[in-house]
């Protein structure tokens, strides 16, 4: 190919992109910017809501409990997730279907109607106590809502078949025959999955968890409805800034704030599993 | 490598009664067969009769659904493939893409929880019978498709198996490569002794390395024969010529003869001189001559019996047939091979 040619490649390349692009620039990149420079400008340039975040404990404290539920839930969706995307790729392509169905299924309703639909089975009075009380595994109904209990069990609800779909799609993608393989080779189930299959799924847990943990960050709703005063995720912090103390400079800080950290752990974590090669579909 | 345990190394396989029914559909039935110790046993047949099926039910993949596999005697109903200690070579390498050569190699050792030491050494002995020594710490996707096959090979064998199963283990390889892997399979067979059971659609290649060869169709051993034995033929337009039996053949049997067009030579001097007294020959007119390079490709007319196509290098100095001309072709009995053909 020809200087020429491969710059007229580029170019159409680039035309492709433009509409997205654009879109991007206008509804993401400049946004952006507006937020950036409302946290740090004040009739002049100044660090000071940023100062401020970083000395009050109370902010420290969200942001804490922010990334702590994310890992929390992070976790409970891989021990969930992992072993239903086992099953789904092991079931004959028709019944891996139907589960595929059942699993996407939640995604076609409102995450608020299915919020209230857990309210309604874990409350006091719930479903989920009643039974509880019924098979005498408790005396008192257990406190399942306005805590981090609540809060731990909708995410994961919500945020399941995120962690399903990305580890299904890389055990798809894993030769059978590879398994197949170990066990002629000698390998027990258990040693053909801890040596063979389980390191050729890790792009899956990797990015699996990666997804699953950025969208936790973020998340607003779950948190809102179903957690106590004292689970209050960054995210509920900003809204509150916006809605009610009417402080946007302060909550542009705050999302900044959200935006680096998540920046810094993409980074740490890209670091520690090499992300490329997990988007390159090698282990 | 040494020779796998026992004086004879290998096993013998016997398959006694063995069928396999998937719902209505019978895929492998009543195959029986006894396969020597240090035997190389070939299942040759076409897709769909039932071959690999027969195969992966030895390996332990597949369980029967009447009949079973004795292993030395020792009957292997029941026993998942993990711990029937067979080796193993897929046609789709089936080498694990996460390791290196090394631990590919090492993979069965391991497993079997063997001294540091001693796998070491084996990892090292095995990658020298395959011809990888200095392999060891690449990673599969940095080898060709042969290499892979190798390193498949020497993982099938390092934890010395009295048995070794292949299924089409070659088929993904070019025809030049393949020709040389077959021939240095049947070597490292015969060094280790060890009994192989091949699964092949290619009669060419079962020809080249069996011991014995079973011709499966329709989920049933057709007949099962020793390649080799000379015999006479003649075609229904009266050519005479010899051949090879490719399995058992019997007299007055029908069959169909095969001979690689590569084998034919024109029958001028150097021809004839190359191939000796007993050459088989045949007397054809040349009806085209296409030229095609470093040589001419001729399709020669054989009166009633047809025609074939050969080709001929363009050497210095050779005076190429023109079209029209009478052209003798000869070709030695040995690339000959006869097939039995079902009386009609």
């Amino acid at each position: 190919m020809t200087a020429l040619e491969e710059r007229r490649d580029r170019l159409r390349h680039l035309l492709a992109l433009a509409p997205a692009l654009i879109v991007l620039a206008a509804l993401f990149a400049y946004p952006l910017l507006g937020i950036v420079m409302r946290s740090v400008y004040k009739s002049g340039y100044t660090l000071d809501l940023y100062r401020q975040i970083f000395r009050v404990p109370v902010y420290l404290q969200v942001l804490g409990a922010t990334f702590k539920v994310s890992a929390i839930v992070t976790l409970v969706c891989l021990l969930l997730g992992y072993p239903l995307a086992y099953v789904l790729v092991t079931r004959r392509p028709r019944t891996a279907q139907l589960l595929m169905i059942i699993i996407v299924l939640p995604f076609f309703t409102s995450i608020i109607v299915r919020t209230y639909a857990w309210m309604v089975l874990l409350g006091r009075n719930g479903i989920v106590n009643q039974y509880l009380m019924a098979l005498h595994l408790t005396d008192a109904p257990l406190p399942l809502l306005y805590n981090q209990a609540g809060v731990v069990i909708g995410m994961t609800y919500v945020l399941l078949p995120y962690m399903v779909l990305t580890v299904y799609s890389v055990m798809r993608g894993i030769d059978p025959g590879l398994v197949r393989a170990a066990h002629s080779l000698g390998a027990s189930r258990l040693q053909a999955f801890r040596r063979v299959f389980l390191p050729l799924s890790l792009p899956g847990i990797a990015g699996g968890t990666l997804l699953v943990f950025i969208l936790s960050l973020g998340f607003f709703i779950t948190p809102a409805l179903m957690g106590g005063p004292g689970d209050m995720m960054i995210a509920m912090l900003i809204e509150r800034e916006v809605e009610i103390t009417l402080n946007w400079a302060f909550a542009s800080a705050l999302a900044v704030v959200l935006l680096a950290l998540t920046l810094v752990g993409f980074v740490g974590y890209n670091h520690i599993v090499r992300l490329e090669r997990v988007f390159e579909g090698r282990g | 490598m040494a020779p796998a345990e026992g004086l004879d190394g290998g096993a013998e396989v016997r398959l006694q009664a063995l069928t396999k029914a998937f719902g209505p559909v019978v895929a492998v039935c009543d195959v029986s067969v006894t396969i020597d110790r240090g035997s190389f046993f070939t299942l040759l047949g076409p897709s769909g009769s039932g071959k690999t099926t027969t195969l992966m039910m030895v390996a332990g993949f597949t369980y029967p659904t009447s009949g079973d596999v004795f292993v030395d005697g020792k009957p292997m109903a029941g026993l998942p493939p993990q711990k029937r200690d067979l080796g193993m070579v897929f046609q789709s390498y089936a080498v694990f893409p996460h390791l290196t050569v090394y631990d590919n190699v090492a993979f069965p050792l391991q497993i079997r929880k063997r001294p540091r030491l001693e796998i070491v050494h084996r990892v090292a002995e095995a990658l020298a019978l395959v011809r990888l020594t200095g392999y060891e710490r690449r990673l599969p996707r940095q080898l060709s498709g042969g290499e892979q096959q190798r390193v498949a090979l020497a993982r099938a064998l390092v934890f010395r198996p009295r048995v070794l199963l292949m299924d089409e283990p070659l088929g993904a390889l070019d025809k030049k490569l393949r020709a040389h892997m077959q021939l240095e399979l049947k070597h490292i067979q015969q060094r280790l002794h060890v009994t192989v059971m091949y699964v092949t659609h290619d009669q060419e290649e079962a020809l080249t390395m069996s011991d014995r060869v079973a011709v499966m169709q329709g989920g049933r051993i057709e007949q099962v024969g020793t390649p080799g034995g000379h015999w006479r033929c003649r075609t229904a337009g009266g050519l005479e010529f010899s051949g090879m039996g490719a399995a058992a053949l019997a007299a007055g049997q029908l069959v169909t003869a095969a001979v690689r067009p590569e084998k034919l030579v024109p029958a001028d001097d150097a021809g004839v001189a190359a191939l000796g007294a007993g050459a088989n020959t045949c007397k054809g007119l040349v009806e085209e001559a296409i030229y095609v390079g470093d040589a001419t490709r001729y399709r020669v007319g054989l009166g009633t019996d047809g025609g074939l196509v050969i080709k001929m290098s363009n050497r210095v100095g050779a005076r190429p047939p023109s079209t029209g001309a009478a052209l003798t072709l000869a070709w030695s009995p040995e690339d000959t091979r006869l097939f039995p053909r079902p009386s009609p």
